[in-house]
Formats: structure tokens, sequence, C-alpha cells
């Protein structure tokens, strides 16, 4: 597989990566979604890692890099579903992902978007 | 035959007497010591050990014990030693259990070789030597015992030390009591982590009243949890915080920026409330009267 999919929900785009996400991988979907965001004009990105077993330092950076690639192009990202065992490890690196809004599922992910979008004073809506 | 009238022959003749001293001994102690088991217990296990002794030391008369004659010794006088240290005896009472089979062996010796004084010390030298040997064993094995029991108490204290508890929906609280060492931090960051993704908790609160001094390693052990909580999406609230311990934090410099933190669990509970968009409000007050 060589790209994953990125899904146009409502005004925001959703992200499940359901396989085990190889640094090349990771660096596609860092354009892919850059390059879907200009083009759907959302403001809200939601990336799900629930079926992610292994997450390693690169990844974990990749995913850092995104979010703030996400906030300078104008969206807020959350990341949703992070397993346990792969929060322990990330900590254990030292990787606390400080700018980087997480949720604990896809539902409570969408609630924080929409809410973060009201407060910022835009609608979810694309124009 | 060398050792037709050595410790194995004495040993054979006189086993008896030699039990029957010993017991003695061993009950004589027993009245000065603190108590334990019963005396009947004492017995069996003297009667056993020496029996086994005595096949022993008729098969190989090294000084050595590694042998596999010896095997029986060690096997009986390691489960008597742990049992005891699981008993709670101390280690003087365990040990003397061997060592006060010296006197019984002392006299059978002297009365079996009486008339050959050379032949004796260098008997009472060999047996002097075996039992030493079998004392220091003795208590090998028992800090060993011991050592089993407190290793078992360390994990029911990890095990029963982390619980998590559901304040309210989506809130909950980890009151935690004791030091926070490394292995503590992981065992109580996988519970929380675990009871976050169970309950769909949004917020945890981690009480630190019964942690009785936060140092720099505490907070780091803190900060951990509070970064993997919030990687699985829950904020965190530190509540407990006694005066004492944030004096302490502020001296040392610990950085507990991006942590909400609050002076009690009902403060850090309100916040709680707030941050899920819930609220608790007092009943209708009941009118005087009416």
């Amino acid at each position: 597989m060589d790209h994953i999919p990125i899904l146009k929900v409502d005004s925001f785009l959703l992200v499940t990566i359901q396989v085990e996400l190889h640094d090349d991988l990771a660096m596609s979907l860092q354009d892919d979604l850059t390059q879907k965001l200009l083009k759907t004009n959302s403001h809200g990105v939601l990336i799900d890692i629930s079926a992610l077993e292994i997450v390693d330092s690169y990844i974990g950076r990749m995913l850092s890099q995104i979010s703030s690639i996400v906030s300078i192009m104008d969206a807020t990202m959350v990341l949703v579903g992070m397993r346990p065992a792969v929060a322990i490890t990330l900590v254990e690196l030292g990787m606390t992902m400080a700018g980087v809004r997480t949720a604990l599922n896809v539902d409570k992910g969408l609630a924080l978007l929409r809410r973060s979008l009201d407060e910022g004073g835009r609608t979810g809506a694309a124009p | 035959m060398q050792n037709d009238k050595g410790l194995a022959a004495v040993l054979r003749q006189h086993e008896g007497k030699v039990l029957q001293d010993w017991t003695g001994a061993l009950q004589e102690v027993r009245r000065h010591g603190a108590a334990g088991g019963g005396d009947r217990d004492t017995h069996a296990q003297a009667r056993g050990f020496l029996g086994a002794f005595a096949t022993a030391i008729r098969r190989s008369a090294d000084t050595d014990l590694t042998g596999s004659d010896w095997d029986d010794v060690r096997a009986l006088l390691t489960e008597l030693s742990r049992d005891r240290a699981v008993a709670g005896f101390s280690p003087t009472e365990t040990a003397t259990f061997v060592f006060s089979l010296k006197q019984p062996l002392f006299v059978a010796l002297r009365e079996a070789l009486a008339d050959d004084p050379k032949r004796l010390s260098d008997e009472l030298w060999a047996v002097s030597l075996i039992l030493d040997k079998l004392g220091l064993f003795s208590i090998e094995a028992y800090q060993k015992g011991r050592e089993e029991v407190i290793e078992r108490q360390h994990q029911e204290l990890l095990d029963l030390s982390t619980p998590v508890v559901e304040l309210w929906q989506g809130i909950l609280a980890l009151p935690l009591i004791g030091t926070l060492d490394s292995e503590r931090t992981q065992i109580v960051m996988e519970s929380l982590l675990e009871a976050i993704v169970d309950k769909e908790a949004t917020v945890a609160i981690l009480d630190i009243t019964g942690v009785p001094t936060v140092d720099t390693l505490v907070a780091q052990h803190l900060m951990k949890t509070v970064a993997a909580a919030r990687l699985m999406g829950a904020e965190c609230i530190i509540s407990g915080i006694r005066p004492q311990i944030a004096q302490t934090i502020v001296h040392l410099g610990v950085n507990l920026d991006g942590v909400i933190t609050k002076a009690t669990l009902a403060g850090a509970l309100q916040t709680a409330l707030r941050k899920t968009g819930q609220s608790v409000q007092r009943a209708e007050p009941l009118k005087a009267g009416t």
C-alpha cells in the first residue's frame, strides 16, 4: 500500500492508519495531507492511530511535525486512539508531543475539533 | 577399618542417646527464647535431621558437604530454615538448631574415645567443622527464605497500591499512597491508562496526599504519567499538594508547567466537572414547617 486514505467527513479530514506506518509511508502521508487540506479547505484533521501497536521516535516526530504543519496552514489536528503501551513507550523515549492535541477516540476527537473551531470563531464548514 | 570408632560408628551406636540429649538442649533453648512452633515439630525435625546426618556421615567422611551424599541433609536443612524464616524465628534460633547438636555429639565422642585423646581431638575438630558449615548453610537458607517473604510482600504492596477509581462520569481518580519509585510509576501509569480506555475518561486526577515527599525524581515520574495520559487524550490534574510539598517543589525548582495543580481533591473534582461540562447542584432546601 503506497498511500494512506484521507477521507473527508463533514468538514474535517479523517485519516485512519490501519497498517504499520513505515518511514516512507509517513512522508507520503505528510505530503498527501497538506495537499488535501488545501484542496478541501478544511480546518480540522483527525488522525486515528488506534490500530498502531508500535510507534517509534521517528513516527512520533513525524506526527508532531504534521501537527505543526497543519496548524501553520490554519487548521487543527487531533491525534486520537493512542494505545496505553504506545503512550508509555513515547513518554519513556522523552516524546511528550507537547503541541499535539489528543483525544481518546474518534468520537471525542470530533467533539474536540468542533469545540476548538467554535472557540476560534470559525465555522467548521468549508465555504 | 579406620572409621570403626569414628563419628559414624558413634552415631550408629548412640543415636538414641544423642537425639535425646539434643532435643533436651533444643527444648532448653526454646524455654529461654521466644515461643515458636510446638515441641513435637522440633522433635520430629531433629529425628529426621539426625537420621539424614548419620547416613551422610557414613557414606562420605569429607568435610566439604558438597557431594551428592549430603543432598538429603542439605534439603532438610533448607526446608527447615525456610519454614522458620516464614514462621518468624530469629536467625539465632534457626542457627541454634544445628549448633546445639555439638554438645551431645561431643559427649558421645568423648565417651567412645576416652582412651585415645589424639583421635578424640581429631574427631572433635572434624565434627566441629561439619556442624559449623551446616550452621552457616542453615543461615543462608534462612536468609533466602526471608528474602522471598520480602519479595512477595513487595509484590503484594505493588498490586494493592494502585487503585483507579471512577469519581464521576469520565473522571478518574488515582489516590497515590507511599513513595513513587520508577517501578511503581510504571505500574501506576499502566493501570491509569488502561482505566482511561475502559471508562472513556477525559480527566484523571492524581491525588498525592499520601505521598510523603516529592523530590525531583518523584516529580519527574508524575510528569511522565501526566504526559502519557495526555497522549491518550485525557487531561491530568494533580491534587493533594500540601503546603510543605508545595514549598519543596518550588525550592527544588521542579517544573510543573502545563499541569493543573489543586490543593485538595475537592478542588480537583470541581475543575474536572467544569472541564467535562457537568455540574453538581445543591438540592432545593427543605422549608421548615411545610
